[in-house]
């Protein structure tokens, strides 16, 4: 019994961090846009990293994928799609901004 | 959207005979013929049903079963009767082209229907229904389940096909189809160039059958990656299931693309948002990137599951191990990845720049170099082999000569150059027929013909088979040929009239080539009708007749509801040629267990007709009775979740008294060897073949 | 295999205390989670298209005149919250705690989901009034064919937790449910996710190349 409630600590500490920490990422966010403006390539990828990091540590702590042997099966699935999705997209913004510079639809 | 009435804008007109009782002409005659086949077709079917009291059976064994084997035959009929409605307009079409320089005899409306209904029904509705109809029957006999991980979605995916097949039936009793080919390209499909319900037809059958075909993708993903029988490694997994798990892949990542860029076109025109308008900031170019984006790796779901046909087929009626496993398993996955990097060789002619396009057409290329190892794997597998030329070995040899024609037009087609002079020509038409027919459909129908006596426990008949097999070949070449060589010559495609004077010849031998195949269509039907005629001398209930390799034909023929009396433990690559050879094959288990099967349950056939009723009121602008269906489709899904007696128990005792009485069967029935396997002694028990290389 | 292993399938595990649940559930959450692949592929073309929209606005108004990043701030506060409030309820049920505490961490992500969509709405509203329909312009289109679509999802949930919610009374904490309930927390969990997306390209992203 004493186990199981330790485990059960351990776990709610687990979903608390992470909230915790999406907590922090979605604060700086917020704050680098309300102290710097939204205008410059910079500003963006730094929004953008910030972002990918808070992915991650949902990714971690909410979902519980990790490199641990027993779940490398989820992490597998979540990059093949990842690599899937890349593709996509990549390919779908190149195709389609050529396109657009070519066709002179926005100036570049 | 304007305010419409009680039947939204369905009115008199929409219904062809006013077309004939206005303007009585061949265009109309043709029209109305097409509509009252299926008219009659239904009352047929219906009347039989009555007449011979079919309608409980019916009901209860095969339209609320979840049993995977009945929902694969399901599938199967469903595709081949729309095949027999595509093969039609094919022929329709060539004569109108045959008809010579001119009018012809068809309006260009009716000409753009033939082709987008022949389109759109080819590729989802025959192609997609019979390789995962194949797919449902096999899959989980050769990997040792009981049945797919879901056997309820199973049905719902039936259901859903089903229904959006149904629309296009529809479409021709009411309303008409799309004019836009089977890609429905917009603006044209647009609501400011095409206000009729045509369009609506389209995306709606295509959105619901999508979501059918993404939810079959999901559950053989996941019945191939957690059903496997104990034992049964990934790298013991026969050449087919692999097939089919890329292949699931592919549905599980690229019917999105379809369904994102259907329902996108669906709010240009229902909602006037401007994703594809000419006005306003709209960008028809990003459908063409959307639908190839599913298109592309649509071709490589139907055709590698044709492959992994073919890699049974090869093995089997050749007697021997098939031929580098490991590289046909390497080359399936590296198939299915780069099925995602190539689809710009769709618009190469758009107006991206040289680099792009060189970039894709490098990828496209590289394709050609796995399907080569296929290729190469499946001659090797011959070479030495015992090889007889039964009828899905016949197939596949057709297969193995033309598909590579098609292949290599495919790699000339491949470089951006070639393309721009041939793009939109009848080359292009002759290298995807080139493709799917031999490739897709020549391995359907030897599945057909290899696996139908699993099924139905009685062996198909030969000559018939063989005739097919003759008429579909010749028929091929005759039809498809001649449109590479009219296509080097600049015919564009889908054109209803031309008035260059030496195209003439090559339609008129494309018609001869098409009738040739509505032969082979025929001689399908009459294969089944003999076979099921003399279905006594061809019986083979032990479940082996041609020696078979895997799992699914170690068990009874037509097999049991729960498949596996006891679940086999997995040793060996082609486990049951192993195990025969050692003697092992047929053993007797020491207990047997109680097996929960799924209960019967109607919701695949309630979601059927509510998503039919739903496509058909939101075509018509019904939106009272769309909003009533949609309501209804979630309130009987949410209910369906509040029943938890979905299985239902066979007792061990009932699976000991089946499995011993055919395990008697096995011990008296004479074994044949493989000279005699077409002969009525053939009884499904194979004898050892000891000149067979191993 | 030596011992059982604590995952065997993405994600959330209900473990070993559940040991019948957690076979059954083995099979349908892998499936779950590939469906929610195959969705997520759904919002990555429409973040694709979005991207290759942003400047379509064909002169209408644009994310400078229509977002409201106050609102969008709140939005993800509460979504995030919602988020853990659905990943407590999953360790209630994980831990046998009493039922209540279960139905209560159910009603709080209810409450949250709810509230949630009224902001969205709200928002939604606020830009129509500035004329920002999706019949305005391309890059109108792109932003209500991908937000609302998030919207959709997470409206999909809380039906989703009222029937669990109904479920959980009728039959009681059976293996059936429990799996189910593991299934709602790795949805709800995934629409966080996609939310991320959704600040970070549509209104960052916008506000900067808009």
């Amino acid at each position: 019994m004493d186990k199981r409630s330790e485990m059960h600590r351990r776990e709610r500490r687990r979903y608390v961090i992470g909230y915790g920490g999406s907590l922090l990422l979605t604060a700086a966010v917020f704050l680098i846009a309300y102290k710097y403006g939204i205008k410059t390539t910079g500003v963006y990828l730094s929004i953008a990293l910030l972002g990918l990091a808070q992915l991650i540590v949902q990714l971690v702590y909410f979902l519980h994928i990790d490199r641990r042997r027993s779940s490398r099966e989820d992490l597998d699935l979540v990059l093949f799609s990842t690599l899937v999705l890349l593709i996509i997209i990549l390919g779908t913004v190149w195709i389609m901004g050529n396109l657009a510079v070519r066709m002179h639809t926005y100036p570049m | 959207m304007t305010d419409t009435g009680f039947f939204g804008r369905l009115n008199w007109d929409a219904f062809p005979i006013a077309g004939l009782i206005q303007t009585p002409n061949t265009n109309e005659i043709v029209a109305n013929a097409a509509a009252g086949i299926v008219v009659v077709g239904v009352i047929a079917v219906v009347g039989l049903l009555t007449w011979f009291r079919l309608w409980r059976p019916l009901w209860r064994d095969w339209l609320t079963s979840a049993d995977h084997k009945k929902i694969g035959i399901m599938y199967i009929v469903f595709a081949i009767v729309m095949l027999a409605r595509g093969v039609l307009e094919g022929v329709v079409m060539r004569a109108q082209q045959a008809a010579g320089p001119g009018p012809g005899f068809l309006e260009a409306e009716h000409f753009a229907e033939l082709f987008s209904t022949h389109g759109t029904i080819m590729v989802f509705f025959v192609a997609v229904p019979f390789v995962f109809g194949v797919a449902n029957y096999l899959v989980p006999l050769m990997i040792g389940a009981r049945d797919v991980a879901f056997p309820v979605m199973n049905q719902i995916s039936l259901g859903l096909t089903v229904s959006a097949g149904m629309m296009l039936m529809v479409s021709l009793v009411v309303g008409e189809f799309s004019t836009g080919g089977w890609t429905a390209y917009p603006p044209y499909t647009g609501a400011a160039f095409n206000p009729g319900v045509g369009p609506d037809y389209w995306i709606w059958a295509i959105v619901v059958s999508g979501i059918g075909t993404t939810l079959t993708g999901i559950n053989f993903a996941v019945t191939i990656y957690k059903l496997r029988a104990p034992g049964m490694k990934f790298m013991r997994l026969p050449m087919y299931c692999w097939t089919i798990i890329s292949s699931s892949i592919l549905i599980i990542f690229a019917m999105p693309p379809l369904g994102v860029a259907a329902l996108m076109l669906a709010a240009d025109r229902y909602l006037d948002f401007h994703f594809f308008t000419n006005d306003l900031g709209g960008n028809m170019m990003n459908y063409a990137n959307l639908f190839w984006l599913f298109g592309h790796p649509e071709v490589y779901l139907l055709v590698l599951p044709a492959y992994g046909i073919y890699s049974e087929v090869f093995a089997t009626f050749s007697a021997k191990r098939l031929y580098g496993y490991n590289s046909l398993v390497i080359a399936t996955m590296c198939i299915a990845v780069l099925s995602f990097t190539v689809w710009l060789h769709h618009f190469f002619t758009m107006g991206q720049n040289a680099l792009i396009n060189a970039v894709f057409g490098v990828a496209t290329m590289l394709i050609a170099i796995p399907t080569g190892v296929k290729v190469y794997d499946w001659m090797a597998t011959l070479y030495r082999g015992r090889i007889r030329f039964s009828v899905p070995m016949l197939y596949g040899l057709a297969f193995l000569m033309l598909f590579v024609i098609g292949g290599l037009s495919g790699v000339i087609l491949a470089n951006p150059t070639v393309d721009y002079q041939v793009h939109n020509t009848l080359f292009l038409v002759a290298h995807f027929h080139n493709a799917l027919l031999p490739g897709v459909l020549f391995g359907l129908l030897a599945a057909y013909n290899y696996w139908f006596p699993k099924a139905f426990g009685f062996r198909l008949n030969e000559f018939w088979g063989r005739v097919s097999v003759v008429c579909w070949t010749v028929g091929f070449l005759l039809t498809f040929m001649p449109l590479y060589f009219v296509g080097l010559m600049g015919m564009p495609r889908r054109s209803f009239s031309y008035s260059d004077a030496s195209f003439h010849p090559y339609m008129l031998v494309a018609i001869v080539g098409a009738l040739i195949i509505t032969c082979g269509l025929l001689s399908i039907l009459v294969q089944l009708w003999v076979s099921i005629r003399d279905r006594e001398k061809t019986r083979a209930p032990v479940g082996d007749p041609w020696d078979g390799r895997t799992l699914e034909w170690s068990i009874p023929s037509p097999p049991p509801p729960y498949n596996f009396a006891i679940i086999p433990q997995v040793t060996d690559r082609d486990n049951f040629a192993v195990a025969k050879e050692r003697g092992e094959a047929y053993p007797t288990p020491d207990a047997y267990e109680d097996i929960s099967m799924p209960r019967n349950t109607a919701i695949g056939f309630t979601l059927c007709v509510l998503s039919g009723v739903w496509m058909f009121a939101l075509v018509w602008w019904i939106w009272w009775l769309a909003v009533l269906m949609t309501v209804l489709m979630l309130v009987s899904l949410i209910a369906w979740t509040f029943n938890t007696d979905i299985e239902e128990v066979i007792p061990a005792e009932e699976v000991r008294k089946q499995h011993e009485a055919w395990l008697d069967l096995v011990r008296n029935a004479t074994a044949v060897d493989r000279d005699h396997e077409t002969a009525p002694e053939n009884r499904g028990l194979a004898r050892p073949d000891l000149e067979a290389v191993t | 295999m030596k011992r059982a292993p604590t995952h065997s399938y993405p994600g959330l595990n209900l473990g070993r205390r559940h040991e019948s649940a957690h076979r059954a559930t083995e099979v349908v959450t892998f499936g779950f989670w590939v469906f929610l692949m195959s969705d997520l592929v759904y919002f990555g073309l429409m973040f694709a298209i979005y991207i290759t929209m942003i400047d379509a606005q064909a002169g209408g108004p644009g994310p400078h005149e229509l977002f409201d990043l106050y609102s969008i701030f709140a939005q993800t506060l509460i979504l995030l919250t919602s988020s853990l409030t659905v990943g407590l309820a999953m360790l209630a049920l994980k831990y046998n705690l009493p039922r209540w505490r279960i139905v209560f961490w159910f009603c709080v992500t209810l409450v949250l989901g709810l509230s949630f969509l009224v902001l969205e709405i709200r928002d939604f509203m606020a830009m129509a009034e500035k004329g920002g329909i999706p019949q305005r312009s391309g890059f109108l289109s792109a932003f209500y064919g991908l937000v609302p679509l998030h919207g959709l999802h997470v409206a999909a949930g809380c039906l989703w937790l009222i029937v669990l919610g109904i479920q959980l009374r009728v039959f009681g904490l059976t293996d059936l449910l429990m799996s189910r309930v593991v299934r709602l927390a790795l949805f709800w969990h995934f629409l966080d996710l996609i939310w991320i997306g959704i600040i970070t390209i549509v209104y960052f992203g916008g506000l900067t190349y808009g």
